[in-house]
């Protein structure tokens, strides 16, 4: 046999496996229907509309992330408020 | 700028982070566990090719497929928050956290990817022992993806082998051993993969000990009791051990948050580890008073626990945040000054740089690097901003210690009960068992109470608190995140135990 036809049978053979696997599960819809709802409001709802990435979405580059985070890291130092007790 | 910031959108993306870490901790030891336990049912229905252990293993398989399918995802929403709410710490952990999680991925994807679908899909469909392999490579390839992430909570906790980058402003790599060596991160892998354990075998207790109230699946359920009981004593003996471990990691990287978990105001010599006690309503550690009363203590264990030595000398939130030059120690007051030394320090090599002052810069940078050990200390208005709640600290960390010690008490009393095969006269102790979980849960939960609000003010140990972390958000988005996922979490949580106990009213013949 070829290599490539080999091949081909493996993949075949892992399709079926799945396949059949997933339907002879009695584990019911609804855990199935939960679990996609779930994840199509984590990734369709929550990601996209909840949840940017602040950095990634603001600035094109690396450049301007680090140096945003660098302003961000570098305040004016506000004197201490020592005024607590000390023993 | 940070003086800009809101504080309470801190506390409300803290609390939002805490809720879903919470939902997400439910599903997670129970994977981590379960997977074990039916490794090793597995390994007795493959030895002994009896089919009781056979539908025995399918069952529970087939609750931890729904525990698994249930818990999907839910990992990802935390990832979200650190890019939202936190992107300052994102930014300034991306390369420490690279390499772990990118590990974590590929053991998830490869391990359990393929083998799930091996041991799920497996039955009569490959050879018996490469299905047996499969059930085995997915807790490995489970309980690996958790080191992963586990190493990287430790790191932040204990940030070693790392160097700050003052030109890109992140923390690089600079030892990949010292980060996934850590005693900080060994000790809480071990801890947490064998309290995942107990709790494992608490659900397979109460799952187990509901079937015999009801008079269902008696043989299935008492075998799975015997061997959840053995599970369950010899993983919260080790818990014990670990959590030993982990208290003296902390004693030696965290003392101050020891401190904060007893409630020990004034360092000592000999130090007592409270077993019992109350934290005062109007404690202030101002006031050179305890912070606790009615205290029962053991003479001394906290010392060892600390130093491994009876004698030694334990300090106090006091002696952190104030020094004890008798004991050589720094105290917040000081690092402060340090702190602000190193922002000064690294806001001059920025401007330096701009100005092509490369002499300056580089004279800069020495001073960053001799004090960027304390450049959170920078950050904090005041000493006594370096202390933990104590109170949330010290209940959190002695309620988990009570459990803790519970729970090998219990695992006896069910071993001997089964043992002797006589719950029908111990139908108490059933009723009992048909709650564990919750305990467990609970435990869990307080530990990671005790790791996570026992380092506040830090986001990184030390380096940077979590006020500096945060994004500059409103917290009007943050709190209507918070109450949305609440919600959200509520309305899955219910589904999701019902078709839990849906699978479980259904029992193992259906399997």
């Amino acid at each position: 046999m070829r290599p490539g036809a080999a091949a081909g049978n493996l993949l075949r053979n892992i399709m079926v496996f799945y396949r059949e696997g997933f339907r002879g599960m009695t584990l019911g819809r609804s855990l199935w229907l939960v679990v996609a709802i779930k994840i199509l409001v984590i990734f369709g709802l929550l990601k996209i509309f909840f949840f940017p990435d602040f950095l990634e979405s603001g600035f094109s580059t690396d450049r301007q992330r680090a140096d945003f985070v660098l302003e961000q890291l570098t305040p004016p130092i506000p004197e201490p408020t020592t005024g607590s007790e000390s023993p | 700028m940070i003086e800009n910031l809101d504080p309470t959108m801190v506390d409300w993306a803290r609390a939002q982070f805490a809720l879903t870490a919470m939902y997400h901790w439910i599903f997670v030891p129970l994977t981590l566990g379960l997977t074990w336990f039916i490794a090793y049912c597995h390994t007795i229905s493959y030895r002994t090719g009896n089919e009781e252990w056979k539908r025995l293993t399918r069952f529970w398989m087939r609750l931890f497929a729904v525990n698994f399918a249930v818990g999907v995802a839910t990992g990802i929403i935390l990832e979200f928050e650190f890019g939202t709410n936190w992107s300052n710490y994102s930014w300034m952990v991306g390369d420490i956290f690279g390499a772990p999680l990118a590990i974590e991925g590929l053991f998830a994807f490869f391990l359990e990817s393929t083998f799930f679908a091996v041991m799920f899909f497996g039955w009569d469909r490959v050879s018996r022992r490469f299905h047996l392999v499969s059930t085995w490579m997915v807790a490995l390839g489970s309980n690996l993806s958790a080191v992963w992430i586990l190493v990287a909570n430790a790191w932040m906790q204990h940030p070693a082998g790392q160097e700050f980058n003052p030109d890109t402003a992140r923390f690089e790599m600079n030892s990949f051993r010292d980060i996934v060596f850590s005693p900080v991160a060994v000790a809480k892998f071990t801890h947490t993969a064998s309290s995942s354990m107990v709790l494992s075998a608490f659900f397979v207790i109460s799952v187990s000990s509901w079937y015999l109230l009801k008079g269902r699946h008696r043989t299935m359920a008492r075998r799975s009791i015997v061997l959840a009981s053995v599970f369950c004593l010899l993983s919260s003996l080790f818990v014990i051990f670990t959590g030993d471990q982990s208290a003296y990691a902390v004693a030696q990287k965290q003392p101050m948050k020891l401190a904060a978990c007893e409630g020990l105001l004034r360092g000592q010599t000999g130090a007592d580890l409270i077993a019992i006690g109350v934290v005062k309503d109007d404690h202030d550690i101002r006031d050179d008073k305890q912070v606790t009363r009615l205290n029962i203590g053991i003479p001394e264990l906290l010392s060892y626990l600390a130093n491994r030595n009876f004698k030694s000398f334990v300090p106090g939130v006091r002696d952190m945040v104030y020094g004890n030059p008798e004991q050589n120690l720094l105290g917040a007051k000081q690092k402060m000054v340090k702190g602000r030394t190193a922002l000064a320090a690294l806001a001059a090599y920025r401007s330096d740089r701009q100005a092509g002052d490369e002499a300056g810069a580089a004279a800069a940078r020495d001073t960053l690097r001799a004090n960027q050990d304390y450049i959170g200390y920078g950050y904090l208005e005041k000493p006594e901003d370096a202390v933990p709640p104590i109170a949330l600290s010290f209940y959190s960390f002695h309620f988990m210690v009570i459990l803790g010690t519970l729970f090998p008490v219990v695992s006896v009393l069910f071993l001997l009960v089964a043992w002797r095969n006589t719950f029908e006269k111990h139908r108490g102790l059933l009723r009992v068992g048909t709650i564990l979980l919750i305990p467990g849960m609970i435990a869990h939960w307080l530990g990671w109470i005790v790791a996570e609000v026992g380092r506040q003010p830090w986001a990184i140990q030390d380096l940077l608190p979590v006020n500096v972390a945060a994004t500059r958000l409103s917290s009007g988005s943050v709190r209507a995140t918070f109450f949305l996922f609440l919600f959200l979490f509520t309305v899955l949580l219910i589904a999701e135990v019902g078709i839990m106990l849906k699978q479980i009213s259904i029992g193992p013949e259906e399997g």
